[in-house]
């Protein structure tokens, strides 16, 4: 792999650009793997990455039925945050925006880690008194995070229009280190260097069947044919329960769309993000200008990755009340992704019923933040069988009544 | 944007009127049940690609709780039909293999 350096931008300059090579490479499938990771989104892609990395396993296949970084991964609102209540969310969360902080240098990709910081705004008592105590939280927890009073909500968010009528800006969480990322690039990176230590990137190619023999996983068929493997990792998160029941078992998961919006691309006027939970709303200026908008889930079960138009309503609704200014906005683009919700709101990071079954799934709405960290823990779990970060996220957890109640903790915007 | 016909009132109402109930039929488990029986029934809904039956109320409506057949890949509706049973009656099982031949969902298939 060429390096992408400041050298090389001079050097393909004077050559008509004629030097750039792919990113990463497309093989047709080998026979077999000792890992095979189903689904080439950032955390699948992660998982492979931290496998080569941390544990010197590169005979790995990551395999995609659709485009690589094309499901949540590419439809997030790209925020970073670690300000979860719960230890063990705060753990694996920081885990992933510390490792976002220097992710650039260690793929020679610029990924646009954008560290400006994230305030999710108290609008009701309730929640002056929540955001209070996961401040307390994170500070035990080793998470810089601080209670912020209105007057500073002001200074760092001038376009923010305090006394709301209904919801009233009371204060605010505030997260210096948290910020954005450019998503597509988190993927791309992971690709690139996956690709790197030999890994075999294969998009455009379904799963249709998860081999098993006396409770173990020996393979998976494939539109691209059958390809055996000594451990399998499942990393697709809206899908999840599909393949699940392919393996022979079940996940506590719910599928549902969420969905988002940005504006036209305007002047700089917010340089940090916000999100505000009570009214289901959060946005943040990206480089090109446009306003990000994120908002809630739909109600209902949905595999469509589109979404119900009154929700976007909603959403917008909200913000006009908090932010006069978005009134005046042209919306120019709305999509929607597929979220796999557990029963309290945190993920799954855990073996399966089926031996060298694994799965990374349960994100919900709130994965893409994580998923330097998911990787991090899913690559420890499937190497060595245990990882501290991925336990408390064990699949098990329910039957045990061991919940990490982060729906309560977090409100629904995440 | 969904639509579902209410069986009471027969108002075809959209989803702002509506509250979705997920998964229809549930079988509940308590006291006396064995831990994974419960676990099942709290936390292992059923989360079909494909051909789904859930509860919904006509909430800004009627109010009265209702069930529906739907398709979670295309969000195509099959039908709806009473709360008041068990199970799904006859003729929504011959709509939804009209469309879905060999569907099965939980117990029930075509």
């Amino acid at each position: 792999m060429k390096r992408y350096s400041a050298f090389a931008v001079a050097r393909e300059g004077l050559r008509y650009h004629s030097g750039w090579e792919r990113a990463w490479r497309s093989p047709e499938p080998k026979r077999h793997y000792d890992v095979i990771i189903v689904g080439a989104g950032g955390h699948g892609l992660a998982t492979a990455y931290y496998l080569g990395k941390n544990f010197g396993i590169t005979n790995v296949a990551v395999i995609e039925k659709g485009w690589l970084g094309g499901g949540n991964t590419g439809r997030n609102t790209t925020i970073i945050r670690s300000n979860y209540l719960q230890d063990p969310s705060a753990a694996i969360y920081e885990k992933a925006r510390s490792l976002y902080e220097d992710l650039s240098q260690d793929f020679n990709y610029n990924i646009m880690f954008s560290p400006r910081g994230v305030i999710m705004l108290a609008q009701t008592e309730h929640e002056v008194r929540g955001y209070k105590r996961t401040a307390h939280a994170n500070a035990l927890q080793g998470v810089s995070t601080e209670w912020i009073e209105p007057a500073r909500v002001k200074e760092l968010v001038p376009i923010i229009n305090l006394a709301g009528p209904r919801y009233p800006v009371l204060g605010g969480l505030w997260q210096e280190r948290g910020g954005t990322a450019r998503h597509d690039a988190v993927a791309w990176g992971y690709a690139r260097a996956c690709s790197d230590m030999g890994m075999d990137i294969i998009q455009q190619c379904e799963v249709t069947n998860v081999r098993t023999e006396n409770g173990r996983v020996v393979g998976v068929d494939t539109t691209k044919g059958a390809i055996d493997c000594d451990k399998l990792g499942m990393v697709v998160a809206g899908n999840c329960s599909v393949l699940s029941e392919m393996a022979g078992f079940r996940l506590p998961v719910e599928s549902v769309a969420l969905q988002a919006l940005v504006s036209e691309p305007i002047k700089p006027c917010m340089d940090v993000v916000v999100m505000a939970n009570t009214v289901h709303g959060y946005m943040s200026q990206s480089d090109k200008g446009e306003m990000v908008i994120g908002g809630g889930t739909d109600g209902y079960n949905n595999y469509t990755q589109r979404g119900s138009f009154h929700h976007i309503e909603e959403t917008v609704r909200a913000l006009v009340e908090t932010f006069p200014m978005v009134s005046r906005l042209k919306m120019l683009r709305q999509w929607g992704g597929i979220v796999d919700v557990t029963g309290d709101r945190s993920p799954l990071i855990s073996k399966t019923p089926v031996q060298n079954c694994f799965v990374n799934a349960g994100w919900g709405t709130g994965g893409f933040k994580a998923i330097p960290g998911s990787g991090w823990a899913m690559a420890e779990l499937m190497a060595t069988g245990h990882s501290n970060l991925a336990e408390e996220f064990s699949m098990m957890r329910f039957k045990e009544g061991k919940f990490i109640d982060e729906s309560v903790a977090a409100g629904v915007a995440h | 944007m969904l639509i579902l016909e209410c069986p009471y009132c027969g108002v075809r109402a959209e989803e702002t009127e509506l509250h979705g109930g997920g998964e229809a039929h549930l079988k509940r488990f308590g006291p006396g049940s064995t831990d994974d029986e419960f676990h099942d029934y709290l936390f292992m809904k059923e989360n079909p690609r494909g051909v789904h039956l859930e509860r919904w109320r006509h909430v800004n409506g009627c109010g009265k709780w209702f069930h529906a057949a739907r398709c979670t890949q295309t969000l195509e509706v099959f039908g709806t039909y009473s709360a008041q049973t068990t199970e799904p009656p006859q003729e929504i099982k011959d709509k939804i293999s009209a469309k879905r031949p060999g569907w099965t969902w939980r117990e029930f298939k075509g």
